[in-house]
């Protein structure tokens, strides 16, 4: 199999080696997340090379007008991203169009219905023509997910696996087998961007996915500043930040900045 | 455009319809159906699925059901004749009565069944979603005669035009919550109440008020309303002397809809004809009739017909009926109008006004405009079958349409 960046490695392989590398470095990989063509579409390019300057991997929102996992940043953003007309189609053609390309391994974090708007059949070459390595899909629970991941299979790009707190055990082991990339454990009951103190019976969960994960584990929702990462840093493998980084790009603030204020070494 | 189905498959299909295949395994009703949600969810629908398997077939649960259901709601619910509209139409006209069910609409037939398994289940706390305000105010009926505490979503717009049901369920103790997010109709409301169950999957129970969502709500509100199409097969034969030649329902997510249409499924020679809000016209935006104009996608946990754009973003749907004013539609439906065993067809607005008024006129029954959809379906179809027999499901009671009303048909009137 073949790829994008020409390493010979598939998309999702790529994911889990910039985590990776990151946590080599002594610290949780920053998995940056952003709403497309929010704030604004015609910065979309310029917000995205900015974004994954400072972020190991970068997710990519696709708006949707019914984001049922997302707290209101989320939704605000995506309703905005949709007034300017952004879609798929336009997200997929920015990407293929942007040069130069992130460093940064790109996932696109879709709700179902848009990638079966834009075609199964077409979604996988299209996806990987665009540099993404990986889709998150977050009304897409496993039992769901076997056409959208042997298509995405046969060019490379992999599909994650999210894992939650109240997941049973034997489901995480199943889930954590199956995944690719990396392993999205969300951090709480709850929709995105509720800001979150990460309590003694959520690190315990966190230790259970990563010891029975055999690709690196990140932990989202609610994850807003320094503190978590650091209360995180030894359970997972990387943090992925989405509401406080989206309300940084609507305040017009420099995301770097932002970013490497996580940083722990930073 | 729904799937088509080749001629040889559609029969395989209904006759595992027929065997009561359907859902299957994976909550599928042919290739429509499922279960999308976040994996937050997966555990509460397993458990869920378990609870509707074993309380639903349970004898000393369906007797606890049985006796609210007579008791409370007041079933069975009567079999009218319509002696006035049959002769103005030429045919032999009957209404099953929702209208009459306790709080007015066949919504309750669902919410109390949904709140006792609820209870079985151990839920310390009830969500809903309400369009109409039939929905908020049946699950509230039935949390305040379980002692269930109770919060309901009703989106902004609906509260406005469906006020007299808002403060219904205020003083049937629920808290409602107005959602003012995304098109602040049903569909806004259902991605709120989903959000809040979201927040705490195992201690709250999400009464969704259609055969809609992910797997086994679709099967279970289809088994919750079937009770009307049971009574209404029964009472055809008793006081009409047979089954009818066709029945007719309004859709909008399909729940009044499947409870009647399903106990005739086997009933080869009785048409079956469901009524969508065909709203001001048929652009896409200006009605909210789904399996005549959709086409099939994702929304709120199921695979079904969908109002969408080529982007399959979910379109804003415009009815005068909050009850029908829904990009979606169950599951079940979409299958029986992929394997022709069911026909859908639609009634604007100004059709469905005309067709209230004549009703109250003629029958003296201010039907809700929802219902009022069916009726207009039933007319049309009397028109060109002169002589037959006609149920219609009447599903609920206008009066909380007054509001509405006042504007539309009182207008200048008063």
């Amino acid at each position: 199999m073949t790829t994008a960046n020409g390493t010979g490695a598939t998309g999702h392989e790529t994911i889990g080696a910039a985590i990776r590398a990151a946590k080599a470095r002594g610290e949780p990989a920053l998995v940056a997340f952003m709403t497309a063509g929010f704030p604004e579409r015609a910065r979309f390019t310029a917000d995205l090379a900015r974004v994954a300057s400072a972020a190991d991997v970068v997710e990519i929102g696709v708006p949707f007008t019914d984001p049922m996992a997302d707290g209101m940043t989320i939704q605000r953003a995506s309703h905005a991203a949709l007034v300017q007309g952004v879609s798929l189609r336009w997200i997929l053609e920015e990407l293929t169009a942007m040069q130069p390309r992130p460093a940064a391994p790109l996932l696109l974090m879709s709700y179902l219905n848009p990638l079966l708007a834009y075609g199964l059949d077409r979604l996988p070459g299209a996806a990987r023509a665009a540099g993404v390595a990986g889709f998150i899909v977050p009304d897409l629970p496993f039992e769901e997910c076997a056409d959208l991941k042997s298509a995405l299979q046969a060019e490379g790009v992999g599909l994650v696996q999210m894992v939650t707190p109240v997941t049973p055990p034997e489901r995480i082991a199943m889930l954590c087998r199956e995944a690719q990339g990396f392993i999205y454990a969300v951090t709480m009951t709850g929709t995105t961007g509720k800001a979150v103190s990460v309590p003694d019976e959520v690190l315990d969960y966190l230790r259970l996915v990563k010891s029975l994960a055999p690709i690196p584990v990140c932990a989202g929702f609610g994850i807003r500043g320094r503190e978590q990462v650091e209360r995180l840093r030894d359970q997972v493998d990387g943090v992925i930040v989405g509401s406080a980084l989206v309300e940084v790009l609507e305040r017009g603030e420099d995301p770097v900045a932002f970013l490497r204020g996580l940083r722990l070494a930073g | 455009m729904a799937i088509l189905f080749e001629a040889g498959e559609a029969e395989a299909l209904m006759k595992r319809e027929l065997a009561g295949e359907f859902p299957d395994a994976r909550g599928r009703f042919g290739p429509y159906g499922g279960r999308y949600v976040p994996e937050t969810l997966v555990p509460a629908l397993d458990r869920l699925a378990a609870g509707v398997t074993r309380w639903l077939r349970d004898p000393d649960f369906l007797a606890e059901l049985n006796a609210q259901l007579s008791q409370w709601v007041g079933r069975p619910t009567p079999l009218s004749p319509a002696p006035t509209l049959s002769s103005r139409w030429g045919a032999q006209v009957w209404f099953k009565r929702e209208d009459l069910a306790h709080t007015g609409a066949h919504k309750i037939n669902n919410a109390i069944g949904q709140a006792l398994l609820a209870k079985r289940l151990g839920a310390k706390r009830i969500v809903a979603e309400t369009g109409a305000g039939q929905h908020g105010v049946a699950t509230a009926a039935a949390c305040a005669r379980l002692g269930l505490p109770c919060t309901v979503y009703m989106g902004a717009v609906d509260c406005e035009r469906q006020a007299p049901n808002v403060g219904r369920m205020k003083l049937l103790g629920a808290t409602v919550v107005p959602v003012t997010g995304g098109d602040q109709t049903l569909r806004a409301a259902i991605d709120e109440a989903l959000r809040d169950w979201v927040a705490d999957p195992n201690g709250t129970y999400y009464l969704i008020g259609s055969a809609i969502g992910p797997h086994p709500y679709p099967y279970m509100v289809r088994e919750l309303q079937s009770v009307i199409g049971r009574e209404a097969r029964e009472q055809m034969i008793r006081q009409a002397g047979g089954l009818p030649d066709a029945v007719f329902a309004c859709v909008g997510g399909g729940s009044n809809s499947i409870g009647m249409f399903h106990p005739f499924i086997a009933d080869r020679d009785v048409r079956l004809i469901g009524v969508e809000a065909g709203g001001r016209g048929p652009a896409l935006g200006d009605n909210s009739a789904t399996l005549t104009l959709g086409r099939p996608g994702v929304l709120q946990g199921c695979y079904s017909m969908l109002l969408q754009d080529e982007n399959g973003q979910i379109q804003e749907t415009h009815s005068v009926s909050a009850g029908l004013d829904y990009p979606g539609v169950a599951p079940e439906h979409a299958f029986l109008m992929s394997a022709g065993r069911v026909q859908y067809d639609s009634a604007t607005d100004d059709e469905a006004l005309e067709s209230l008024a004549e009703c109250c006129e003629t029958e003296g029954i201010l039907a809700a405009i929802e219902s009022a959809h069916a009726f207009c379906g039933a007319r049309k179809w009397a028109a060109k079958n002169p002589g037959s027999r006609i149920l219609v499901c009447l599903s609920g009671r206008g009066d909380k349409d007054m509001p509405t009303l006042q504007r539309t048909l009182l207008k200048g009137k008063l």
